[in-house]
């Protein structure tokens, strides 16, 4: 619970004492809305981590929609096409702020054995990635186990300072910048740049 | 049912049509037609030999190796005799195949894979575009001389995508 600790008790009743960005991040950490994009064989996999076996709601991030608008994480599960490029891309365009991306296997994370025209090699060149999953397909325990990394990057996040920062709708669109390169490095954007940066400003 | 019986029930059918026998390694009954003949010879096998359904439409790229540049390949299937049948036509780059969705509307999709995937364009298929690559995609991706990892499979998307950053934030337009 980082710094969510009880301060003082009174005959009332007690409360607690944190920063606002704990708080903040807390919240968001532990309800995760999953967008499951499931494009190949992860998709499966997916689903069962969704479901009572794996049940990921242990986790906060059992409710799946299927609609962007409602969902803050993007789970891109298997094999991305340019066909669906563009779909997939404006699907996260859709998504309300703030919002991650895990690249669930190996497809999706570097185009895997699918060495080819007709796939997009890594969806870093095309989304700002924040963990990367791999397997062929990953089993559903190593998907949690992204899911609890991307907790932990989540709990890094300083949401209050951004909102003060004056940083802008535009600034909070995710990658700006797209790496061309198969493999590339995922690209520094504003999004990454803690908000104090001059960077970050516009 | 062997293949002898085939050929003979095929040939028969074909009449006058010009055609040869050919021996295939897989031991398929095999014709080889040209582009001249095949809507006839299709129409015939159909109607006159009993093949039912065309259960693959697809072509070879014999680059390098010979001219004309493709084989179109039919295979036909007959249900009630239980057999089937090859057709091989010899296509260029520039030349036209017959279609056969007139005969089998299920030959449409197999056409337009063909037609996406080697550039050949058959003639009379009401609606010839790509099947599986984006329609303003320049390549024939199973073409001999199209390189594995393609040439620009991303420019669509980065088409599309610059317009819609001009659209969605003008201010960064660069």
């Amino acid at each position: 619970m980082g710094s969510l600790k009880p301060v003082q008790e009174t005959d009332g009743g007690s409360f607690l004492a944190t920063r606002i960005d704990e708080l903040v991040n807390w919240g968001r950490k532990n309800s995760l809305w999953p967008m499951p994009l499931g494009l190949s064989c992860c998709g499966i996999e997916l689903m069962a981590m969704i479901g009572p076996k794996f049940d990921i709601s242990r986790f906060g991030a059992e409710a799946a929609r299927f609609s962007p608008r409602q969902c803050d994480l993007l789970v891109v599960a298997g094999t991305l096409t340019w066909k669906m490029a563009t779909a997939a891309r404006l699907i996260y365009d859709q998504m309300p702020e703030p919002k991650w991306v895990i690249a669930m296997g190996v497809c999706s994370s570097s185009g895997g054995m699918y060495d080819s025209y007709a796939v997009v090699q890594g969806v870093d060149s095309i989304l700002p990635v924040d963990v990367y999953v791999p397997g062929c397909p990953p089993r559903p325990d190593a998907v949690i186990d992204a899911i609890l990394k991307l907790q932990k990057k989540i709990e890094r996040e300083h949401p209050l300072a951004r909102l003060l920062g004056g940083t802008t709708l535009a600034d909070e669109r995710g990658s700006g910048q797209l790496t061309h390169q198969p493999n590339g490095a995922v690209p520094k954007t504003k999004f990454d740049l803690h908000p104090h940066d001059p960077r970050a400003r516009r | 049912m062997g293949n002898a019986q085939t050929l003979e029930r095929a040939r028969a059918a074909l009449g006058t049509l010009e055609h040869s026998v050919r021996d295939e390694r897989d031991g398929l009954a095999t014709l080889a037609l040209s582009t001249a003949t095949l809507g006839q010879a299709l129409e015939a096998l159909k109607t006159r030999a009993g093949f039912e359904t065309p259960t693959l439409i697809t072509a070879i790229d014999w680059l390098g190796t010979r001219e004309p540049r493709f084989d179109v390949v039919h295979q036909l299937l007959s249900l009630a005799h239980n057999d089937r049948l090859r057709l091989v036509t010899p296509v260029a780059e520039d030349q036209r195949v017959p279609t056969a969705t007139h005969l089998w509307p299920g030959a449409a999709y197999m056409e337009r894979e063909c037609y996406d995937m080697f550039g050949l364009v058959f003639e009379g298929h009401a609606g010839l575009k790509r099947l599986l690559m984006p329609e303003e995609y320049g390549w024939h991706p199973l073409r001999k001389d199209f390189p594995h990892q393609g040439i620009e499979p991303d420019r669509i998307y980065r088409e599309w995508d610059r317009k819609r950053r001009a659209e969605w934030h003008p201010e960064e337009a660069r």
